[in-house]
């Protein structure tokens, strides 16, 4: 299961929800590895898998999902942890932070005593050096006055704080992996940015490997070394960031691209929009998911799912148009 | 398609006040909310939403409004769709104040349609589609089966074939469907303005281009005029001809949508465009433009609202707020370093 670097090692990652018969089938054949001090970020639509596959390192599914493939976080087997295995993994190895600050603290208890208590239920240490623990994190995730904050319930703080809080809180038990679901997408523009530029010094700073989910392009831009397209529950290209960005091979991350509304696009002109809707995960077509959608439709697209063309170091796309050979020429965009 | 243009030809609401009359004008807009809290209710709090706003929306034109939660950009919507009463200010629509005997409440609804953020919650659940698009124009008096074969022709230009979706409920169709057929009912009184209130910002980004592309298209067809607001600056200038910046329930800037874009003369917008992300790998953003959250507008800051955050701050910004002053070319900025005989210190050094 590769070399020592590698913290999380995903393969043929499949999670079906819904009844057996009719199974909805979320996301479907994932691969993916995580190295240490590496950033991935999962870009997608909703439905596109990405939130799932998050998810599925820390096992948050509901019981009815039907998981399969291996997922494999620090050399050991996640699907088959016990209970109290699990309990011990979520925090201390992987943990997370979500897009809803809110909702992820207990309202009725201090933001303080909630670090505190998780410090001192994987440390073992008492309540008192937890509190300690919080406080240095606080000053870690420059929260003003962090000592007066730690006795705020979480509604009494800003969503910018809150989100803050919640990286303090996920970072309590020192953990090797964090996974980050939407970490800013309910954060105003000029919090957003200041988020992501903490999360990329933590990041830095502590070598810690993060899985990034966002639909936003420009915020994978800013804090990932490698992107991880997904489309009805598979990647469908995978890159470094430069790479995705600059020499997108699959029709959906051209479209992706093109269809933004940025600086290139011209006032009174029309965007280069991709048709259609994104697919119905309980009904995805035989072949390519995005076949329906493409400009570049061929017979065979329909039929059979495009395995992994490689095109470049690291660089994939699975899509029959592409070739190792006719790697794609250089999108000619300006990109703001 | 003849049979398109025959009900959907256009009504009686003529241009009365001439091209120089802006559509809409809106003065001195304020709208505060009051709240008791604090240990058994006995604190008095308000909101400060919206708190002295101006601003013209002239015909055929968007105007395209942002700013951060709390900026008051919703609530203007709202204020300027009668959907919440103003506690001050004059709003006019084509030159005749809105509710006068010139111009009623209904007759200003019919002119001015709204589309929300949230395509599922704005829409009835219990009616079909052509039920939806066709209820308004029934209200207003056009009998149900040429309201249904208007909402049918509407369906068509928004891009979905009548047979497929007249007949359906809104838990049967996609996000995107859902908006365009928001849009649509927005359409079907034949209004001149409608206001997008995030109207694309819950779409996934390949579904977003499509419907900017049919707002587009529909503007040019039906010789609307658009408010278009987002907190996504990119899809603001693409929307919009001029944009408003809008920080802590006041206008902090107004003008030409480039000359924002290009040269900002507010400092808290241009730190709005300065927090987008960079698209560039090689060069990313190093440093967050301003730091902490927007300030709570309950107690908004005296003075200039944004001279808590401002790098450029001195005492004069702490205590006197700075009007809203011209810097050339219908561009408008309200900080005291876009007016050279404000006394900011910074003037006197450069």
């Amino acid at each position: 299961m590769g070399d020592s670097d590698t913290l999380v090692d995903v393969r043929q990652l499949t999670v079906d929800f819904g009844p057996a018969r009719k199974p909805v089938r979320a996301v479907d054949g994932v691969d993916l590895s995580l190295k240490k001090g590496e950033t991935v970020a999962l870009l997608g639509e909703s439905g596109s898998g990405k939130s799932v596959t998050l998810r599925t390192l820390l096992r948050l599914h509901p019981k009815s999902a039907r998981t399969g493939g291996t997922v494999a976080v620090d050399g050991r087997d996640v699907l088959a942890m016990s209970a109290a295995e699990l309990a011990a993994y979520r925090g201390r190895t992987v943990s997370m932070i979500f897009q809803d600050p809110g909702l992820a603290f207990d309202p009725v208890y201090r933001v303080g005593d909630q670090i505190a208590e998780a410090v001192k239920r994987h440390d073992g240490v008492s309540l008192a050096e937890g509190r300690k623990r919080a406080l240095e994190l606080f000053e870690r995730v420059r929260i003003p006055s962090p000592e007066r904050r730690l006795d705020n319930y979480p509604h009494e703080m800003s969503g910018g704080m809150r989100q803050r809080a919640m990286i303090a809180l996920a970072l309590a038990c020192r953990p090797k992996v964090l996974l980050a679901d939407e970490p800013t997408t309910a954060l105003d523009a000029t919090v957003q940015i200041q988020v992501l530029l903490l999360i990329r010094e933590l990041q830095r700073e502590l070598g810690l490997g993060v899985i990034f989910v966002t639909h936003d392009i420009g915020v994978a831009v800013e804090v990932a070394d490698r992107i991880a397209v997904m489309y009805g529950g598979r990647i469908v290209e995978m890159g470094s960031c430069a790479t995705v960005i600059r020499k997108p091979a699959h029709p959906y991350t051209r479209g992706l691209l093109t269809s933004r509304a940025g600086h290139a696009a011209q006032k009174g002109s029309r965007l280069v929009a991709i048709p259609g809707a994104p697919p119905d995960l309980a009904n995805l077509p035989p072949g390519c998911a995005f076949a329906p959608r493409c400009p570049e439709v061929a017979d065979g697209c329909l039929q059979t799912v495009p395995a992994p063309v490689p095109l470049d170091t690291g660089h994939f796309a699975c899509c029959f148009r592409v070739s190792a050979s006719s790697a794609p020429k250089e999108l000619r965009r300006a990109i703001a | 398609m003849n049979v398109i243009v025959d009900t959907m030809k256009p009504v009686g609401d003529v241009d009365r006040g001439g091209e120089a009359t802006a559509l809409l004008s809106v003065r001195s807009l304020v709208k505060h909310f009051g709240s008791n809290s604090g240990l058994l209710a006995r604190t008095r709090t308000v909101v400060r939403a919206v708190d002295g706003v101006d601003f013209d929306v002239m015909k055929g034109e968007t105007l395209g409004i942002v700013g951060e939660s709390g900026c008051g950009k919703s609530t203007t919507a709202r204020l300027v769709m009668q959907i919440i009463k103003p506690d001050q200010g004059e709003i006019l629509f084509d030159g005749e104040a809105v509710g006068s005997s010139a111009l009623g409440l209904n007759d200003f609804r019919k002119q001015t349609q709204m589309v929300f953020q949230d395509s599922y919650a704005s829409l009835n659940p219990r009616l079909t589609v052509e039920d939806t698009i066709s209820f308004g124009p029934r209200v207003h008096g056009l009998p149900r089966k040429a309201a249904i074969s208007r909402a049918h022709d509407l369906l068509h230009r928004v891009g979905l074939e009548p047979s497929r979706f007249a007949g359906r409920y809104p838990h049967e169709i996609s996000g995107g469907q859902r908006q365009r057929i928001n849009i649509a009912r927005g359409l079907a009184l034949e209004p001149r303005l409608l206001i997008l209130d995030e109207a694309v910002s819950a779409l996934d980004k390949s579904v977003e281009a499509q419907v900017l592309n049919l707002l587009l298209d529909l503007k040019d067809e039906f010789g609307l005029t658009y408010i278009f607001i987002s907190h996504d600056l990119n899809v603001v200038r693409f929307m919009s001809d001029r944009v408003m910046v809008m920080y802590l329930g006041k206008v902090a800037e107004v003008g030409p949508s480039e000359q924002i874009f290009t040269t900002p003369r507010h400092p808290y917008t241009e730190a709005l465009l300065a927090s987008m992300p960079s698209m560039d790998p090689d060069n990313r953003t190093q440093e967050a433009p301003i730091s902490g959250d927007p300030p709570n507008p309950i107690n908004p800051p005296p003075g200039c609202r944004f001279h808590t955050r401002c790098r450029f701050v001195t005492a004069l910004c702490a205590h006197a707020e700075p009007p809203l002053h011209d810097v050339g070319g219908e561009h408008f900025a309200a900080c005291h370093l876009a007016n050279p005989a404000s006394g900011h210190p910074r003037l006197a050094a450069a």
